[in-house]
């Protein structure tokens, strides 16, 4: 480790808040209706779009209706881009000709970007055709990140509204998203990207003849635009197989620093807008404050260990960082900060194989997504932060002996009810599929490495996909049926569940009166209570699932440390 | 807080039973916690008479498997003995209170008129509507109204206190609650509650807690832990095929102790515990909460609406100041006010004299025995004395003296609008006049209780409002408000206003409770959050409140406040405490599961517990004999000192959360060093 290198992580993470917090103002404003900036220019597009699609955006939704309408169009969109994989051979822009992909492989697709996972069981390059990577791929990353986007809005006006019902609009609060959040940044970032070096065209994959005098083929295709909205959206699945790590997906240092700005921008703009939501400004930067810590401290774990090298190898004499799955354009601290990073805001993108980081630096991004409520995924995260602040709100409102308030809501035991069902969702997703995995031969097949490593590629792969993280021990074959199905069923429940019973809570919440401030009132917006809301997460989290990563990437670590 | 001793042996004996009687799984399945804890018990018992029960060989520690399993067993049902040993103590109070309630209620006979004769038939047999007649040394057989007579009526048998009242038709004092006794006289009393709805009834059901409900923070907390606990049986369940697949055996017993170290036991075991004895502080306090609810809804109150009287300021006007008009000075005023007050025996009365006194004006009544005292009536307004030489002193309100003066052709002085307007700040202005002649203002003034005012700064500190309701104007109104410090006041309030007030605070957000005795105040009463009636009030108000004081205290109401928050408090404060258990627990548990097959996790075992089977006692030990290390705690509430939220908070988590993180590292070890002392358990960690 050295002082550049933690500089540098910290450089990094400061332009991502810098640029949060403006674009946390604009999304309230986007959302909250009244003063609207750049409306002139939207304006008019959401008028055709309303009155094409026939959404009369006047018209108000409580939450089962909103519910109804995020859980039809996401089905619908699913459907879609399950039929568009199957068929793919026979549809236009297909130069490389590509076959159809396989049932259990679609299934798991189709899931895995609808969920904002983009957990890939297949190589892009070698399974889809240029209009699936257009229409199935990189729209659904559009939309699921506008989804998730638009059920924690539906969640924070439930918050604002008193003894009301309404929670908004889903196809308005959709096409905001869609049109005046993630297209405009999607459009500056795939500028950028492709200024940088990241190739951009229709056209087919180039025949090369290399030196050596044989052929090569090199994949290109639209690669800048679904590059933007792959960390725009925190979706991560990339236009190769080697994410990241590919030379076109992510050419140098400069595309590297904006690919980390671009995963972090939205989830961290949004504990901005949910603090304005919640009438609580302070509360962006107390959320900021410490889960940019966290953020932190896990890139300099993960720095630290891969800094350090490998104690087996240094007894040999090999002295060094660690640098196997290493690109070494990017250097050791900025791949600690992509891989805390991706998996912190859930999205899964690698421009490093994790499957290769020393067993601390790899238990770090499990942690992450373990926790998953380090800022999280668009949208999606932002309501798992409050879910687990409900949680904390509960028991320290117990303890200053009042009905907790959850800025100003009371919360009774229906809300209790549903955070806690929200909040079982995720051991329950991880653990019981990973036991049966290692139960099963079915399961047990597909590890590639012995012992502690291989449980821990299996955890890491239920990890990653309950947390619709995406990212993957790369050690783990995952494109079975077993796989397929069971990755996909949990990256179902880890998305849908949680988002139900959240909103659920914002109908029962939003029907409650709000309860003035006083003296005798709990202030969640203070850095004392964002103490306390870390530690209840970091307790609960480890409470969890420590037996599991003592069977994983501890013990490895201890018996890498003792055989050494 | 009322002293008085809580827990007898004879209860602590009777608690010891009962908790055997709890073990029933259908009494227990209403705490999940610990009905996963019996079954638990359950299994390991199973594996104390068969250790291969389930396939799995203990290996690496098989030796003594059984009698291993056997001790786990034993801890475990001993936790659970513990959680209803707690239970059991806390209703034990409340049962031993109800039975002598019921004996008295077994005794009740009735004179019921029938066909206009008076027919004796036990108390049980009564309906609602009918008639009774109670004599001099009976028991009031039923709740009721009393139609006929006025007579004092012993009450201590519900209230504690000894002093009698006086109970009589018509006015606020009409209501009569079965099981007390009439001392003297003879009342008619119209039956109002038919059997089982008593007083008494809800009473005994009250202590003895057999009809307890949840309330509806108790259940979000249940749920909580209930979730709590499923997480941590799917982290069990899902360990031994994980574990198999790396090669490590993992013995069920242990898993089975591991499981029920981690759920939440402290705080299972001690919930019920907490709300029993948050009611029982209550009944102590001599306040009859209707439902638990209230109680927490206590806790929860932004808003406090005192009346004045008898609230804020002590019951009586007491003279503060003579206020002369011109052409008298105070010495000539005090002497004739003095002289108008000398046969009155009001506390205002007195409180003239008491105060020309201090100046050293005194009269003696045997120098003017052949005087006549003129009493205050409500038509003329005034009061006073007429001397046996023709002169006539009198003192009222202001408006009827002027009259007076004037129907004699007296002159009204000019300045005594001044003068009776001074005396209004606060207070009430007497005019004093001896013939037709003003002298000047007695000034009578509103005396704040004692401490009372230090007691709304506390609630400020707490974020509670006090608004003060009065009949009185508006400048009287604001001067007490000042006096006392309370945060708002309503003058010339009507009953019909205080709703109107409960419903502006209900519209903003926030709970609002209040106190009241009266018929009217019982719509208020009733749309309060937490309405606190007297015991002294009438039926309707203590029908519509959820809460009657027995000691007729308004103040009370402070104190109640206080209990719900405590309540609250001590669970939040023993969830924490058992959450943050867990963390010493797995260090202790993990090594000791793991260990034997990857013995570098043994690196994990920190504290340097003897043996895998001694680090899994001791956890388990320390978690089962925490349960009665707080159960004192559970039962007294967690101290509760007004401040404000954050610091409160800060102060309990440091106590409870800290705490709870560092306690069972110690707790844990000692257990291991003394059962390692004992060579209770061999064999040490492989590593």
């Amino acid at each position: 480790m050295t002082f550049s290198g933690v500089l540098a992580i910290t450089l990094v993470l400061a332009v991502t808040v810098a640029l949060a917090v403006p674009l946390g103002r604009y999304m309230y404003q986007v959302f909250d209706g009244e003063q609207v900036p750049f409306d002139r220019v939207f304006r008019p597009f959401e008028r055709v779009l309303y009155c094409v699609t026939g959404i009369r955006p006047e018209v108000e939704m409580d939450w089962k209706a909103y519910l109804r309408a995020l859980m039809l169009s996401n089905a619908a969109m699913g459907v879609f881009a399950y039929v568009i994989l199957r068929i793919q051979a026979w549809l236009p822009l297909n130069p490389a000709h590509i076959g159809p992909m396989p049932p259990y492989l679609a299934f798991n697709t189709a899931v895995s970007f609808l969920t904002n996972t983009n957990w890939q069981n297949y190589a892009g390059e070698q399974s889809l055709s240029y209009l699936s990577q257009m229409i199935a791929i990189t729209f659904l990353q559009f939309t699921s990140a506008a989804t998730g986007i638009a059920a924690c809005i539906a969640f924070l006006r439930g918050m604002r509204s008193r003894q009301a019902n309404a929670l908004g609009n889903f196809w308005v609060d959709l096409t905001r998203a869609l049109l005046r959040v993630l297209l405009p940044l999607a459009f500056v970032w795939s500028i950028a990207l492709m200024a940088l070096g990241v190739p951009e065209t229709l056209g087919g994959y180039v025949t090369v003849h290399v030196l050596g005098g044989g052929t090569q083929i090199i994949p290109r295709g639209p690669v800048a635009t679904l590059e933007a909205i792959k960390q725009l959206g925190t979706n991560g699945g990339g236009f190769f197989n080697a994410n990241s790590a590919h030379p076109f997906e992510d050419p140098n240092v400069w595309t590297c620093m904006l690919e980390i700005w671009a995963m972090s921008l939205i989830p961290t703009a949004f504990v901005f807008t949910a603090a304005r939501f919640l009438n609580a400004p302070k509360l962006g930067w107390v959320l900021c404050a410490f889960l940019t810590a966290l953020v932190f401290l896990g890139a300099l774990v993960v720095y630290h260990a891969e800094a350090a090298g490998n104690p087996l190898l240094a007894k040999l004499g090999i002295h060094g960082p660690n640098m196997e799955g290493k690109e070494v354009r990017f250097g050791i601290p900025l791949t600690s900060t992509f891989v805390a990073v991706t998996t912190a805001y859930t999205t899964g993108a690698v421009n490093a194989m994790h499957d290769s980081l020393m067993p601390l630096g790899g238990m770090v991004p499990l942690v992450l997504m373990m926790l998953n409520c380090v800022f999280g995924g668009d949208g999606a995260g932002m309501l798992n932060i409050l879910m687990f602040f409900i949680i904390t709100v509960f028991i320290c409102g117990l303890m200053v002996g009042r009905t907790p308030e959850f800025f100003g809501k009371k919360i009774e035991s229906r809300e209790v009810k549903l955070a806690t069902a929200a909040m079982l969702v995720h051991p329950f997703v991880i653990l019981i599929p990973t036991a049966i995995a290692m139960a099963t031969p079915a399961g047990r097949s597909s590890i590639a490495n012995p012992s502690l490593h291989g449980f821990s590629e299996v955890l890491y792969a239920f990890t990653s996909a309950a947390a619709n993280n995406g990212s993957a021990f790369a050690g783990l074959n995952g494109n079975t049926p077993f796989y397929n199905l069971m990755l996909g069923l949990v990256m179902l429940f880890g998305r849908y569940i949680s988002i139900i019973a959240m909103i659920a809570i914002a109908g029962s919440l939003a029907a409650k009166n709000i309860v003035p401030v006083s003296e005798g009132t709990l202030r969640a917006d203070t850095f004392s209570f964002g103490a306390v809301f870390v530690a209840i997460v970091l307790i609960v989290g480890a409470l969890t699932f420590f037996p599991y990563v003592a069977l994983g990437p501890i013990g490895e670590s201890l018996q890498l440390a003792l055989r050494s | 807080m009322e002293k008085r001793r809580s827990w007898s042996k004879a209860i602590a004996g009777r608690a010891v039973v009962d908790a055997l009687v709890k073990f029933d799984p259908r009494v227990l399945v209403r705490n999940p916690v610990m009905f996963v804890v019996e079954i638990g018990a359950v299994i390991t018992l199973l594996l104390t008479i068969q250790p291969s029960l389930f396939g799995i060989q203990s290996t690496g520690y098989q030796a003594g498997a059984r009698f291993y399993n056997g001790v786990v067993t034993l801890i475990l049902l001993i936790t659970i003995w513990f959680g209803n040993f707690a239970e059991a103590l806390a209703e034990g109070r409340g049962k031993a209170q109800a039975e002598t309630l019921r004996r008295t209620k077994a005794e009740l006979m009735a004179y019921v008129k029938r066909d206009d004769q008076w027919e004796k038939i036990p108390a049980s047999a009564l309906r609602r509507g009918d008639i009774v007649r109670v004599q001099a040394g009976e028991l009031i057989p039923a709740d009721g109204e009393v139609l006929e007579g006025i007579g004092s009526v012993d009450e201590s048998a519900i209230t504690g206190e000894s002093a009698p009242v006086i109970r009589g038709a018509g006015g606020d004092f009409s209501s009569v609650t079965a099981g007390t006794k009439l001392l003297s006289d003879e009342l008619i009393v119209r039956v109002t509650a038919n059997p089982g709805e008593t007083f008494l009834d809800r009473m005994i059901h009250l202590v003895e807690g057999a009809k307890r409900q949840k309330t509806p923070n108790e259940i979000a907390l249940t749920v909580l832990l209930a979730g709590l606990t499923l997480i941590f049986l799917i982290v069990i369940v899902c360990l031994p095929p994980v574990a198999q697949a790396l090669g490590v055996r993992v013995d069920i017993t242990s898993l089975v102790a591991l499981f029920v170290c981690l759920i939440p036991t402290t705080i299972g075991a001690l919930l019920s515990a907490i709300g029993i004895a948050g009611m029982d502080r209550l009944i102590r306090f001599n306040i009859i909460a209707k439902s638990g609810r209230a109680v927490e809804a206590a806790g929860d109150i932004d808003t406090l609406i005192l009346d004045k009287t008898g609230t804020i300021t002590i019951g009586n006007r007491l003279a503060y100041a003579f206020l002369p008009v011109q052409g008298h000075d105070e010495r000539e005023l005090a002497a004739v006010a003095s002289l108008c007050s000398l046969f009155d025996e009001t506390p205002e009365g007195r409180s003239v004299v008491e105060l020309a006194k201090q100046m050293g004006i005194e009269y003696r009544r045997e120098d003017y025995a052949r005087a006549r005292n003129v009493e205050f009536s409500a038509e003329t307004r005034m009061s006073g004395l007429d001397l046996p030489d023709g002169t006539r002193i009198r003192k009222g309100a202001a408006d009827a003296m002027k009259r007076y003066v004037e129907a004699q052709n007296g002159r009204v002085p000019s300045d005594l609008d001044e003068k009776v307007e001074n005396a209004r700040e606060g207070g009430t202005p007497l005019v004093v006049v001896e013939n037709d002649e003003v002298y000047g203002v007695i000034y009578l003034k509103d005396i704040v209780k004692p401490g009372i005012r230090e007691r709304f700064a506390e609630l400020r500190k707490m974020g509670i409002r006090t608004i003060m309701c009065t009949g009185d104007n508006a400048l009287t109104a604001a001067t007490i408000a000042r006096e006392a410090g309370v945060d708002d006041f309503v003058a010339e309030a009507k009953p019909e206003d205080k709703i109107r007030l409960i419903h502006r605070e209900q519209e903003a957000g926030r709970l609002v409770a209040m106190s009241g005795d009266g018929t009217n105040d019982a719509p208020a009463l009733a749309q309060a959050d937490v309405g606190l009636a007297m015991q002294s009030g009438t039926q309707a108000a203590k029908e519509a409140a959820n809460m009657v004081d027995l000691d007729s205290d308004p103040t009370k109401l402070l104190e109640v406040v206080a209990i719900g928050k405590q309540l609250l408090i001590t669970r939040g404060a023993i969830t924490t405490f058992s959450i943050a258990n867990d963390v010493a627990k797995y260090f202790a548990i993990i090594p000791a599961l793991f260990s034997a097959f990857i013995p570098e996790l043994g690196a994990l075992n920190i504290m340097h517990l003897e043996s895998p089977r001694s680090a899994i006692l001791s956890a388990l030990i320390f978690n089962a004999v925490i349960i009665p290390i707080l159960i004192p705690l559970a039962m007294r509430g967690v101290k509760y000192q007004p401040q404000s939220a954050m610091r409160l908070l800060m102060r309990n988590l440091s106590i409870y959360g800290v705490g709870g993180v560092i306690a069972p590292f110690v707790g844990i070890k000692i257990i291991d060093l003394a059962l390692t002392a004992a060579h209770f358990i061999g064999g040490g960690f492989s590593s």
